[in-house]
């Protein structure tokens, strides 16, 4: 029926006029054939079906291994920290003892220096980060825009121990001399600058870690703010934004997923950062408010005792401490992810 | 209600490239202008010169004088306040993503620091109602994402957003280009409807759509306006060779 009513109805007026006078395509006629090779080539090349199998099961077994390399760490680090595990049990994690002659072990004191490190380094570097990436990506001149981020990607390439060097030699005086006397003075009411201060601790390990993770957070911060569309900018500048308006809605709210992954790559790092930390916190594995005072770090606390552990109880509990390191980075990770999800549940939702 | 455009002497530059040429031009107040011509005559450019994007690429370049009602643009005001009375939409629809309907259709005065709640309620719904997309949205106005939309109502949705700031010129760039036809129809149902309200300037592809909604046409060629006259004199008896030549189809 269908067809019928189809055939007998007449084109309209203006599809007519256009099939029947088509353009007139003056010198594009191409003469002769393409060449038979062409056709005959792809005839031959098949489904590919076999190769795309083999790349599947190739991916698949690199993507399950990352897999059992995790597994495998967890399962070696609960198998060697078994006399500790079964001296101390879940006491491990939240006892302050640390005495290795007397062989009482806690891990409490690193977990707090970690968070403690971790945490502060984050509200330092983060609002650092994105001002460079801004500055970098919306504001420097174009020429000038590779030279400054390779500058800053430059900060990502210097090993950790040279950066503990300079902070024991630089950044160690100017927090016991300049910095410190100048937070006591006026933010000692919050009693987080009190105590004596030598220039080594918390905060000193917290600005060495934020120094060491601001490339990390703001290279993933301009490739992210990088990719949002001249579209966004234009959109929100034809309302009438000034340029700062502009980076706030069109750039920084839709590279905010982006952004807040590449905090959490930043955080990944703070949280396992061993060399440079250990040779400015401390090392002394103690539970204080003020920000001066010497702390310990997971990571410090292994790479400190490691060769010095006698006795199969304190290795024990020294592997325990790196089971506590895995654990704190999962339950992190965790949170901070859970944290993304939640805050952008709906818009990603909805983007799709 | 809208105000006229006066344009003497108009040039504009991308880097080295001379796009627009010596362009005068009068666009009366509360009509609608379409400006037709082929891809990369420099119509797109010329509208962007009328609110000032065009400055926002940094190799651009601009001289002449625009006058958009009693304000010369490029001498007595700054590029956001031009923004702010002369609204865009672009070819293709750029809503906010993270943004609900509702702040997509605010954002232009929340950015410029309006927030009493009951005004903005007022003039989203009465944005949304002008750009005939309010009955398909009224019931997800916060629940949605500008994005979440069709593409025809992602469009509508970017006029809504142009309109809720009360601009007094509304350009628009090959706004239904990106659309199937029936999206394209209620889009020209639209700058019928506001042209009484707003001056429109229209670039399109589509001479059709420029003879169905505008009074005057005018005619780029080579970053030049060729002609400028009322759209029926455009269609059917063109001064200018160049202009008929292209409207019947010869090239371009």
């Amino acid at each position: 029926m269908a067809d019928t009513r189809i055939k007998d109805a007449e084109p309209p007026a203006l599809l007519k006029l256009q099939v029947n006078e088509p353009h007139a395509v003056a010198g594009h006629a191409v003469e002769g054939k393409a060449p038979a090779a062409i056709r005959e080539f792809l005839n031959k090349r098949g489904s590919g079906a076999a190769g795309d199998g083999a790349f599947g099961a190739l991916v698949l077994a690199c993507a399950l291994s990352i897999l059992g390399i995790v597994v495998l760490i967890l399962f070696v680090l609960i198998q060697q920290s078994k006399l500790s595990l079964h001296a101390f049990g879940l006491k491990f994690f939240i006892t302050s003892a640390w005495d290795p002659v007397m062989g009482d072990f806690g891990a409490l004191p690193f977990i707090y220096g970690t968070l403690v490190t971790s945490f502060l380094a984050l509200c330092i570097a983060v609002p650092l980060a994105l001002c460079v990436a801004i500055f970098i990506m919306e504001i420097c001149p174009k020429p000038l825009r590779g030279p400054v981020a390779f500058l800053t990607e430059l900060l990502a390439a210097i090993p950790s121990v040279v950066y503990g060097l300079w902070a024991v030699f630089v950044l160690v005086p100017i927090m016991r001399d300049h910095l410190g006397p100048f937070l006591v003075k006026f933010f000692g009411w919050t009693g987080l600058f009190s105590g004596t201060n030598f220039g080594e601790g918390l905060l000193t390990a917290s600005i060495i870690l934020s120094i060491m993770i601001l490339p990390v957070i703001s290279s993933i911060t301009r490739e992210v703010m990088g990719a949002v569309p001249v579209s966004q900018k234009e959109g929100v500048l034809a309302l009438g934004a000034t340029r700062w308006e502009m980076i706030r809605i069109a750039v920084l709210r839709n590279a905010r997923v982006g952004i807040v992954g590449g905090v959490i790559l930043g955080l990944g790092r703070a949280l396992g950062e061993t060399m440079a930390v250990t040779m400015v916190i401390g090392n002394h594995p103690d539970i204080a408010k003020s920000l001066f005072a010497p702390g310990y770090t997971l990571a410090s606390v292994i790479a400190n005792e490691f060769t010095e552990a006698t006795g199969d109880l304190y290795l024990s509990a020294l592997i325990e401490i790196g089971l506590a390191l895995f654990l704190v980075t999962v339950v992190v990770n965790t949170i901070a992810r859970l944290l993304v999800w939640f805050v952008t549940r709906n818009s990603a939702r909805e983007a799709r | 209600m809208g105000v006229g455009i006066e344009v003497k002497n108009l040039n504009a530059w991308y880097g080295q490239t001379h796009t627009l040429r010596d362009i005068n031009l009068t666009i009366p107040a509360n009509s609608a202008t379409a400006l037709i011509g082929p891809s990369g005559c420099g119509k797109s450019t010329f509208v962007r010169c009328l609110n000032r994007m065009h400055e926002t690429n940094p190799s651009a370049r601009v001289e002449g004088m625009v006058k958009v009602g009693d304000i010369d643009i490029y001498n007595d005001a700054a590029p956001v306040e031009i923004r702010r009375r002369v609204g865009m939409v672009f070819q293709r629809p750029n809503p906010f993503p993270t943004m609900s309907i509702y702040d997509n259709v605010a954002s232009g005065l929340k950015l410029n620091g309006f927030h009493n709640r009951k005004v903005l309620d007022e003039v989203v719904e009465r944005s949304l109602k002008q750009a005939a997309l309010w009955n398909e949205v009224k019931d997800d106005l916060k629940k949605k994402s500008g994005a979440s939309l069709s593409g025809g109502q992602q469009q509508r949705l970017c006029i809504a957003r142009a309109l809720a700031v009360d601009p007094e010129v509304l350009l628009m760039d090959e706004p239904a280009s990106a659309l199937d036809p029936a999206s394209t129809s209620k889009i020209e149902d639209l700058i019928f409807e506001l042209k009484d309200e707003y001056s429109i300037v229209i670039v399109t592809h589509n001479m059709q759509q420029a003879a169905r909604v505008a009074e005057n046409t005018g005619f780029f060629l080579n970053g030049q306006l060729v002609e400028f006259a009322p759209t029926s004199t455009i269609f059917t008896k063109p001064h200018d060779k160049r202009t008929e030549d292209y409207i019947t189809g010869r090239f371009g």
